[in-house]
C-alpha cells in the first residue's frame, strides 16, 4: 500500500467532511473554467471573426463603432460612402478585393439585421482558413435572400421561404412591401453572419425608400468629393443624366429600374489587401487617414483595445474571486484536517509502531490534502468544461457565441500547480503534528 | 541470540523536573526461537520495556540487540525502518486501524517494511489465525477475539525475529483468551520467532518454560546511583 492509498482510505473514514471539503475546492475551480470558458469564447469572438479582412473603409467617425456595425452587426452603420468610392478602391493595386456593404433594415420576423452585397463575400474566407458552405443556390434575382444558419433556425426558414423587412430598424416599424425569397441557408459560423441575412446589393438599392433625393445625394458627393474636381464632375454629369431619365419616366417610374453608381451608397466596404505584401494594408489605411473622405481601420486592434481594456479587466476580477473561493475552500480543508488530528493521534501512532517513519505519516497527511485539493479541483475542471458542452448549445442560440468547451486558458495550465501548492500550504501544518506525534503517549493515552 | 538488554538504563522527567526512575536492567537476553514470559505488574516498567525493545523509546543508556544490532545505537529512521522488519508487536487494545479491512491491515504491517506487500502471505496468515472468511471485514465488524486473531497476523506480517506482546488478552472474552493465546504461541513456533509475552496474569505465565518476574531484574534505583556516580 503507497501513501495514497492510505491517505484515500483515511478520506473514505471522514467522507462526509471530506466530500464537503472536496467539494467547495471543485466548486471554485468549476465557477473558474466557466468564467474562462465564457470569456475565451467572447474573446474569441471578438478578435478572431473579423480577421478575414485586412481593412475595413468606412466614413469617418468611431473606429469602434464602424467594426461592430459592419463586422459584429451589433451597432448602426456611422454615414454611408459614395458608390463611386468603392470603384475608386478596386483600381487601387494593392486591394485585391472590396467587398461593398450596404445595411440598416432587419427583417420583420425577428428582427435579424439585412446586409446589402455582392457574390464575392461568399467567395472570400470569412476568417483565417474558413470558407461559408452554403446550401442552396446563388443569388439571381434581384429579391434573393442568403440566410445565416441562426436565422433559419430561430424563424423556421428555408430555401425557398419568403420574407418581409423593416426599414431603419424594428422600431420604426415601416415594412417594406417587397418580399424576398430565400435562396440559400449558411452553414454555422459562430459568427455574426449567422444572425444575418444577405440580400444582393442590387436588391437593397432596389427597395423603394432606399435612394435618397437627387438633392440630398448632390450635396453629400459634393462634400465627399470637396477635393477631386474630376470625379464630382463625373458625379455630377451621371446626377444630371438620372434627373433626366426620371423627369421623362414622370409618375410612372418604376423603383426597380437601375440607378447611376453616383445614387447608391455603401455603408462598408471590406478590404482584402495583396497578402504577399502586408505592409499594404498599413500603407493604405495611413494614406485615407490623412484624407477627408473616408477611415481604414484594421478590424483586430479596436477590438481588442475594447476586450483588453474592458472585458480583460472584468475577467481578471472574476479569476481572482474565483481564486479567493478556492483559497477559501483550502482554509475549509485545513480546518478538516486538522481537527480529525486530535482524533487520528493514535491512529498515526499505530503507524508509526509498525515501522511507518515520521516521514512517511507527514507524507499521508500531505496525501491526503493534495487528494482533497486536487480531487476536488479535477471534478471541479470537469464539472464546469461539462456545463460548457451541455450550455454551449443554449449560449449559441441565445448569445451567437461560439463556445468551445475544452479550450484551455493559459489560467488553467497554472491552475492545477497552484492546488497542489494549496494542497501542500493547507496540508503542512497538520502534516508537521503528524511528524511530531509522540508515539509512546500516544499509545498509552 | 534474539534479544540482548545490557545496562539499560530510564528515567523520565516529572514535572517539577526530578527524575523518576522506571528501569535499571543490568542484563535480559532471550535465544531465537525461545518464548519467555514476562511477568510485572502495573506500573512497573513493562511497557516502557517493550517500548525500549521495539525502538519507539531509547534508554537513556544502555545496548539493545535485536538480531545482533544494537537499536538504541541506531538514526530513528533507521530504528523505523528495523522494527518494521525484525520486530512485531501485539497489543492489549488490538490497534487496528478502523479504515482497513482486516486483509489491509495485515498488507500495512509490510508497508512500512520497504520490501512490498506479499498478499499471498497476509491472507496466509489470516487463514492461519482462523479468519481466511473475514479478510474484507472491517475491524467493526469483527468480533473482539477477532480483532486480537488480526493483529497477531499483522504483528507477524513482516517475519519477524522477535513478538513483543503486551497483555494480549486483557481485552478478550474468557471464552477466547486461550484459543488468542496459543494462537500466538503456535504460530511463533511455526515461523520461529522469539515471543515476549508481557503478563501480569500467574496462569497465563504458568505454561512457559521461562517465566521472568520484572520486579526480580529491574532495579530502577541504579539509575539514581550511577548519576550519583
Amino acid at each position: 500500500m503507497n501513501l495514497l492509498t492510505i491517505a484515500w482510505k483515511s478520506i473514505r473514514q471522514r467522507t462526509l467532511a471530506s466530500f464537503l471539503t472536496a467539494l467547495s475546492i471543485g466548486l471554485g475551480v468549476m465557477l473558474m473554467v466557466l468564467v474562462l470558458v465564457i470569456f475565451g469564447a467572447v474573446n474569441s469572438a471578438f478578435t478572431q471573426r473579423s480577421v478575414g479582412y485586412d481593412l475595413i473603409v468606412g466614413p469617418k467617425g468611431s473606429d469602434l463603432q464602424l467594426v461592430l456595425s459592419a463586422v459584429y452587426r451589433i451597432q448602426p452603420p456611422i454615414e454611408n460612402l459614395p458608390y463611386m468610392y468603392l470603384e475608386q478602391l478596386k483600381k487601387d493595386r494593392r486591394i485585391i478585393s472590396a467587398v461593398p456593404l450596404a445595411f440598416g433594415d432587419v427583417t420583420e420576423a425577428g428582427s435579424f439585421p439585412i446586409v446589402g452585397t455582392t457574390t464575392e463575400y461568399f467567395e472570400n474566407e470569412y476568417m483565417p482558413g474558413q470558407r461559408f458552405k452554403i446550401r442552396g443556390e446563388r443569388i439571381s434575382a434581384l429579391f434573393d435572400g442568403i440566410i445565416g444558419a441562426e436565422v433559419a433556425r430561430q424563424n423556421g426558414w428555408d430555401v425557398g421561404s419568403t420574407f418581409s423587412i423593416v426599414h431603419g430598424g424594428a422600431e420604426s416599424g415601416d415594412v417594406h412591401d417587397e418580399k424576398f425569397t430565400v435562396v440559400a441557408v449558411l452553414a454555422p459560423t459562430g459568427t455574426a453572419n449567422d444572425r444575418t441575412v444577405f440580400l444582393n446589393l442590387e436588391g437593397f438599392y432596389a427597395i423603394a425608400g432606399h435612394e435618397k433625393p437627387v438633392d440630398e445625394i448632390e450635396k453629400r458627393l459634393k462634400d465627399f468629393y470637396a477635393a477631386d474636381p474630376e470625379r464630382l464632375a463625373d458625379a455630377m454629369q451621371q446626377l444630371e443624366g438620372y434627373k433626366q431619365t426620371e423627369k421623362a419616366a414622370g409618375d410612372a417610374h418604376d423603383h426597380t429600374h437601375a440607378s447611376p453608381d453616383a445614387m447608391k451608397e455603401v455603408t462598408a466596404i471590406l478590404v482584402r489587401t495583396r497578402p504577399e505584401t502586408p505592409f499594404d494594408a498599413i500603407s493604405l489605411s495611413a494614406e485615407l487617414q490623412k484624407g477627408f473622405q473616408a477611415m481604414a481601420v484594421n478590424p483586430v486592434r479596436p477590438i481588442q483595445r475594447l476586450v483588453t481594456g474592458l472585458l480583460g479587466n472584468i475577467q481578471k476580477a472574476l479569476v481572482v474571486l474565483t481564486g479567493i473561493i478556492i483559497l477559501v475552500s483550502g482554509v475549509g480543508i485545513f480546518v478538516s484536517i486538522y481537527n480529525s488530528m486530535s482524533d487520528r493521534r493514535r491512529e498515526i501512532a499505530i503507524m508509526r509502531a509498525l515501522g511507518a517513519g515520521r516521514m512517511h505519516v507527514f507524507g499521508i497527511v500531505l496525501a491526503e490534502s493534495t487528494l482533497l485539493c486536487v480531487g476536488g479541483g479535477v471534478v471541479g475542471w470537469l464539472v464546469g468544461h461539462g456545463l460548457a458542452i451541455g450550455a454551449s448549445p443554449w449560449v449559441i442560440r441565445q448569445t451567437g457565441l461560439l463556445i468551445n468547451p475544452w479550450a484551455l486558458n493559459s489560467w488553467e495550465a497554472i491552475l492545477f500547480p497552484v492546488l497542489v501548492g494549496l494542497a501542500a500550504l493547507v496540508g503542512f501544518l497538520p502534516a508537521m503534528t503528524a511528524y511530531r506525534t509522540n508515539v509512546a503517549d500516544a499509545l498509552s493515552s | 541470540m534474539s534479544l540482548l538488554l545490557e545496562r539499560i538504563r530510564k528515567s523520565y522527567r516529572e514535572p517539577g523536573g526530578r527524575k523518576l526512575p522506571v528501569l535499571g536492567i543490568e542484563r535480559f537476553e532471550m535465544a531465537q526461537g525461545e518464548q519467555v514470559a514476562l511477568l510485572g505488574s502495573s506500573g512497573g516498567g513493562k511497557t516502557t520495556l517493550l517500548n525500549i525493545i521495539s525502538g519507539i523509546l531509547t534508554p537513556d543508556s544502555g545496548r539493545v540487540i535485536v538480531d545482533g544490532r544494537d537499536i538504541a545505537a541506531m538514526q530513528e529512521v533507521v530504528r523505523d525502518r528495523f522494527r518494521a522488519t525484525k520486530i512485531g508487536i501485539v497489543f492489549q487494545t488490538f490497534n487496528l486501524l478502523p479504515a482497513f479491512s482486516a486483509l489491509e491491515n495485515v498488507l500495512l504491517g509490510m508497508s512500512f517494511s520497504g520490501k512490498g506487500v506479499d498478499k499471498a502471505f497476509a491472507k496466509q496468515l489470516l487463514e492461519r489465525v482462523g479468519l481466511g472468511h473475514r479478510l474484507n471485514h472491517s475491524p467493526q465488524k469483527l468480533s473482539v477475539g477477532e480483532q486480537q486473531r488480526v493483529a497477531v497476523a499483522r504483528s507477524l506480517a513482516n517475519k519477524p525475529v522477535l513478538l513483543l506482546a503486551d497483555e494480549p488478552t486483557a481485552n478478550v472474552d474468557p471464552a477466547n483468551q486461550q484459543l488468542i493465546l496459543d494462537l500466538i504461541r503456535d504460530t511463533c513456533r511455526d515461523h520461529n520467532v522469539s515471543l515476549l509475552m508481557v503478563t501480569h496474569s500467574m496462569e497465563v505465565a504458568s505454561a512457559y518454560q521461562r517465566v521472568e518476574k520484572l520486579q526480580e531484574f529491574n532495579r530502577p534505583e541504579l539509575c539514581l546511583q550511577e548519576q550519583t556516580v
